[in-house]
C-alpha cells in the first residue's frame, strides 16, 4: 500500500514514460535501425577487406571485357569475342523467350485442365485430378531431369530423325527443327498491316462498346477483330507479291555416314535444353493454374447460373457474360504469381546447362569471381520482374474490385 | 338407378417398385457420369485411351519388365534386343547411399536413432487425439533437434569464449533491467520479474544448449560433406520448416506493426527473398556469405544453405500469417485490448491461434514446396536425394538404358509420398479445425 501512495506521489511521470507505448516504439526502432547499421557495416567492411585479400576488383568494368565462351542458343548475334555484358544480355533473352513460351503453354494446359477437373463426366474429372496432384507433388528440378535425360535422351540419334506434323518438323537429339520464315524485301508492309489490324480492331472494339451503351445493339466484335488480325497481313502477303518463303530444314541421308544428318543453320532449331526445360516448367505450372482456375469458376455461387437462365441468357451467352467475367477477378491475381513463378523457376536451367540468365552468371561469377556483382544482377533483374508484375496485379485489382455501395 | 362407382379407392399401398434398372447400381452410374450424352461418350472414350496410353507402359515398365535382384548391370541390360524394365536391383544395391549418402557404415545407427526418434515424437504430435500435446510439442522442437545435431555431428563443439561472453551478456542486460525497474522505475520485485524470466532465462537456456552441444559423448566427428540422401533432404526441410514458422510469424507481425521503421524494414525483407528465386539464394549463401564474414570465420556449406533456405521460406510463410492476421475481425484486437491484454499476450491468446488455424492450408502449402524445394541443394553441389541419384548414374557397375528412369521414378515416388501425405493431411487438420465458423 505505502508502495502504491509512493509510486502516485512519487515519480509518476518517470513510471508512465517507461510504460509509454510511444517511448517504448521509438526505443525499439531506434535499437532495430542501430542493430542494421552495425551489421551492415561490418558487411561491407568484412567483404572489402576479403575482396582485397582475393584480389578482386570490384566494379562493373569486367562486363566490357572479352568473354570467351559460347553460348549455345542466342537470340542475339553472340560470339566467343563478345563480351560479359553482351553474354549476360543473351542469357536474360533466354530467360524471357524460356518465360514467354512456358507461360503460353502453361495457360493452355492450365484451363484445359481445370475445367476437365469440373467436368461431369468422371473419367475425364479423375484424369485431370491424377494429372494434378501427380505433378504437383512431384519437385520441378526432378521433372527438368527427367523431360532432358529420360525423355529426350530416348529419341533418335544425330543421323536420324522422327518426323511430324506433315513432315515439317523434325525431332532428333540434336532438338526439334522447323520450317523457318525468310523475309525479303517488303516484307515489313506485313508487319505494318498487322498492326494497322490490331489498332482498327481495338477501335471497333471501343465502339462497339460505346454503341452497345447508347443503343443496347450488339455488335459481332470477335469475328471483325479476327478477320483484320488475319485477313490484313493476309490480303497485303499476297499484294505485294509474297515476300517471304519457309526454309524447310535439309537432312542428308545419303553419303558417308558422318556427313548424315541435319545441314547446320537451315531452318529454325530449338536445342534439347529448351525443349526440356520448357516441357518441364509448362507441365509443372499448368497444375497450378488447374487448380486456380477451378477455385475461381467454382467461386462463382451457383445462383448467378440460375438468375442468367432465368433472364432468358443460354448456355453460351452466361458462360461468356455471366460466370467467366466473375471467375477471371478471382482467377487472374493467382494466375499472374504463377507466371512469376514459372519465370523465377525458369533458372533451374542451370542445372541443364541450358544458357538462360542464371546459368550464363555462373560461368561469369566462375570465371572472374565477381560475386557480388553477378548476383547483384540476377537480384535487380528478378526483382524488376516481380515488382513489375506486382504493380500490374494491383492496378488490375484495382479495376477489378467490386464497386460496393 | 343405381349409382355406378366411377372412383377407385385404393386401401393398402402400392408395392414399391424399384427404380429402373438403367438409373441405379453400376448401370445407372454409367450412364449418368459417363454416357450420358454423345459428346460425353467420346469424351469417356478419348479419357479411357489416355489413361491406358499412360498407365500400361507404366506398368509394363515399373512392374511386368522390372528386374527385382541382381549383382550388377548385367541382371538388368535389355535381354534379346527388347526394352528393358525398371532395374528395381540397382536401387536396392544403392538404397543405403540413397538413406544416409556417404555417412561412415559403422556409424548409420546415429543416423538411425534420429530418424526413429523423428517419426516417435512426430506421430503422436500429428494425430489429433494423442495425449500429452505440450510435452510432446517441447520434446519435439525443444530437446529433439539438438539431440538430432549432436548425434549426427557428433556434438563436442567446442564453444569460443565470446560466445559464452554473449549469454552472459544476455544474463546481465536481464538483470540490469530488473534493477533499473525496482529502483528507478518504482516496481516491487514481482513487478521486474517479467524482463528478470525472459532474459536472464533466455540466457539459461542457450547456456544449457551450448553445455549440451559442447559435452564429448565419445561420438566420432562426421563432417556435413559425407551426409547425403534422404538426410540431407530431411534435415533441411525440417531444420528450414521449422525455423521459418517463427521467423515467418515475426516477419508477419512486422509488417502489420504500428511502428514504421519495424513495417518498412519487414516489408523490403519480404518483398526481397519473395521477388528473387531459391537458385540466386543459393548461389549468395554459398558464394556470397562468406564474403560477408570476417577473415577466419568460415561455416560450413550445410549451415549456409540452411540459413538461405530459411530466410526463402520465413519470407512466404510471413506472407501466409499476414493473410490469417488480416481476416481476424477487428473485433477480436479491440476486445482483448478491453480485457487489458498487452501485446505479446493478446497476439499468443487470442490473435494468432486463431489467425494460424485460418491459414493452415497456406503453411503446409510453403511446407510442401520447400520440401520439393530441397532438390535444388544440389546445383550448389550438395547431395541431397536427388543429387545422390544423380550422382550414382555415374558408377559403371549398374550402367544400363533403364537406370534413369528407375533412379528417377524412385525419386519421384518419395517425393510424392511426402508432399501427397503433408496435402491430405492439410485437408484433414482443416477439417478437424474447422470450428465455430461453419453454420
Amino acid at each position: 500500500m505505502s508502495v502504491m501512495e509512493q509510486d502516485s506521489a512519487g515519480a509518476p511521470a518517470r513510471a508512465s514514460l517507461l510504460n509509454d507505448p510511444k517511448v517504448r516504439g521509438i526505443f525499439y526502432q531506434v535499437v532495430l535501425i542501430a542493430v542494421l547499421i552495425f551489421v551492415g557495416y561490418n558487411i561491407v567492411l568484412n567483404t572489402a577487406a576479403n575482396l582485397e585479400r582475393q584480389n578482386i576488383a570490384s566494379g562493373w568494368g569486367f562486363l566490357e571485357n572479352t568473354a570467351g565462351f559460347g553460348i549455345i542458343q542466342s537470340l542475339v548475334p553472340y560470339s566467343e569475342t563478345s563480351s560479359y555484358g553482351q553474354a549476360l544480355f543473351v542469357g536474360f533473352l533466354n530467360t524471357l523467350l524460356v518465360a514467354i513460351v512456358g507461360i503460353f503453354f502453361a495457360t493452355i494446359i492450365g484451363f484445359v485442365v481445370g475445367i476437365a477437373r469440373l467436368s461431369n463426366n468422371w473419367v475425364i474429372s479423375r484424369l485431370a485430378y491424377c494429372y494434378v496432384e501427380l505433378v504437383r507433388n512431384v519437385p520441378l528440378l526432378l521433372q527438368i531431369f527427367f523431360w532432358y535425360f529420360a525423355v529426350l535422351r530416348a529419341v533418335p540419334g544425330k543421323r536420324e530423325k522422327w518426323s511430324f506434323f506433315f513432315d515439317s518438323f523434325h525431332l532428333n537429339i540434336a532438338g526439334l527443327r522447323g520450317p523457318k520464315p525468310i523475309w525479303e524485301d517488303g516484307s515489313y508492309l506485313i508487319a505494318v498491316a498487322l498492326l494497322i489490324a490490331i489498332v482498327a480492331s481495338f477501335v471497333i472494339s471501343r465502339w462497339a462498346h460505346k454503341r452497345q451503351d447508347a443503343t443496347g445493339q450488339q455488335f459481332p466484335v470477335f469475328w471483325t477483330a479476327l478477320g483484320l488480325i488475319i485477313g490484313l497481313p493476309l490480303i497485303t502477303y499476297f499484294v505485294t507479291g509474297m515476300p517471304m518463303h519457309l526454309e524447310h530444314p535439309v537432312f542428308v541421308d545419303t553419303g558417308p555416314r558422318i556427313r548424315q544428318g541435319f545441314e547446320l543453320n537451315v531452318g529454325f532449331n530449338l536445342i534439347p535444353e529448351f525443349l526440356a526445360l520448357t516441357a518441364a516448367l509448362a507441365i509443372y505450372t499448368a497444375a497450378f493454374i488447374a487448380e486456380i482456375v477451378r477455385a475461381g469458376i467454382q467461386a462463382v455461387s451457383h445462383g448467378q447460373t440460375e438468375a442468367s437462365h432465368a433472364l432468358g441468357l443460354r448456355q453460351g451467352p452466361t458462360l461468356r457474360l455471366v460466370i467467366i467475367p466473375q471467375a477471371m477477378r478471382v482467377i487472374i491475381p493467382p494466375l499472374t504469381s504463377q507466371y512469376l513463378n514459372l519465370t523465377k523457376n525458369s533458372s533451374l536451367a542451370v542445372a541443364i546447362a541450358f544458357p538462360d540468365l542464371v546459368s550464363v552468371g555462373g560461368t561469369v561469377l566462375n570465371q572472374t569471381g565477381q560475386a557480388i556483382e553477378i548476383i547483384g544482377i540476377w537480384m535487380a533483374i528478378y526483382l524488376t520482374l516481380s515488382l513489375v508484375t506486382s504493380a500490374f496485379m494491383n492496378w488490375y485489382n484495382q479495376r477489378m474490385a467490386l464497386v460496393e455501395r | 338407378m343405381a349409382k355406378t362407382e366411377i372412383f377407385q379407392i385404393r386401401t393398402e399401398e402400392a408395392p414399391l417398385l424399384p427404380a429402373p434398372v438403367s438409373t441405379t447400381g453400376v448401370i445407372g452410374w454409367m450412364r449418368q457420369n459417363l454416357f450420358s450424352s454423345i459428346g460425353n461418350t467420346i469424351l469417356t472414350i478419348i479419357g479411357i485411351l489416355i489413361a491406358y496410353w499412360m498407365i500400361a507402359p507404366f506398368i509394363q515398365f515399373a512392374f511386368i519388365d522390372a528386374v527385382w535382384t541382381g549383382e550388377d548391370r548385367t541382371a538388368c541390360l535389355p535381354q534379346d534386343g527388347g526394352h528393358s524394365g525398371a532395374c528395381w536391383a540397382y536401387v536396392d544395391a544403392y538404397l543405403p547411399q540413397f538413406i544416409y549418402g556417404r555417412y561412415p557404415t559403422d556409424q548409420v545407427w546415429r543416423v538411425d536413432i534420429v530418424y526413429a526418434l523423428f517419426a516417435l515424437l512426430l506421430v503422436p504430435l500429428a494425430i489429433p487425439s494423442a495425449p500429452y500435446k505440450k510435452l510432446n510439442a517441447i520434446l519435439f522442437l525443444g530437446v529433439f533437434p539438438f539431440v538430432a545435431f549432436v548425434l549426427l555431428t557428433g556434438g563436442n563443439i567446442s564453444i569460443s569464449a565470446w560466445t559464452w561472453g554473449f549469454v552472459a551478456l544476455i544474463a546481465a542486460i536481464g538483470i540490469a533491467m530488473a534493477a533499473f525497474q525496482m529502483t528507478v522505475g518504482g516496481r516491487d520485485f514481482s513487478g521486474a520479474t517479467p524482463a528478470l524470466i525472459g532474459f536472464v532465462g533466455s540466457a539459461a537456456v542457450l547456456a544449457v544448449i551450448l553445455g549440451f552441444v559442447s559435452i564429448n559423448f565419445g561420438l566420432s566427428t562426421v563432417e556435413t560433406p559425407v551426409w547425403g540422401g534422404l538426410l540431407v533432404t530431411l534435415v533441411i526441410a525440417v531444420t528450414g520448416i521449422v525455423a521459418s514458422l517463427p521467423l515467418g510469424i515475426a516477419l508477419a507481425l512486422g509488417r502489420r506493426s504500428a511502428m514504421p521503421i519495424v513495417r518498412l524494414v519487414s516489408v523490403i525483407f519480404i518483398e526481397f527473398w519473395r521477388g528473387v528465386p531459391l537458385i540466386t539464394v543459393l548461389f549468395m549463401s554459398s558464394v556470397m556469405l562468406p564474403l560477408f564474414l570476417p577473415e577466419g570465420v568460415t561455416f560450413d556449406k550445410l549451415l549456409r544453405v540452411l540459413i538461405g533456405v530459411t530466410l526463402f521460406s520465413a519470407a512466404y510463410m510471413a506472407e501466409v500469417v499476414r493473410g490469417g492476421l488480416q481476416a481476424i475481425p477487428k473485433g477480436q484486437y479491440e476486445g482483448a485490448m478491453a480485457l487489458g491484454l498487452r501485446f505479446w499476450p493478446m497476439m499468443y491468446l487470442i490473435i494468432l491461434p486463431q489467425a494460424l488455424k485460418l491459414v493452415i492450408p497456406g503453411i503446409v502449402n510453403t511446407f510442401i514446396g520447400l520440401f520439393k524445394d530441397t532438390t535444388l541443394v544440389l546445383i550448389v553441389g550438395m547431395f541431397d536425394l536427388l543429387g545422390q541419384i544423380q550422382s550414382s548414374f555415374t558408377d559403371p557397375t549398374w550402367s544400363t538404358p533403364s537406370q534413369g528412369h528407375t533412379g528417377y521414378l524412385f525419386a519421384a515416388i518419395v517425393f510424392f509420398v511426402f508432399c501427397f501425405g503433408m496435402s491430405r493431411y492439410s485437408i484433414f487438420m482443416e477439417k478437424k479445425l474447422h470450428t465455430g465458423h461453419k453454420r
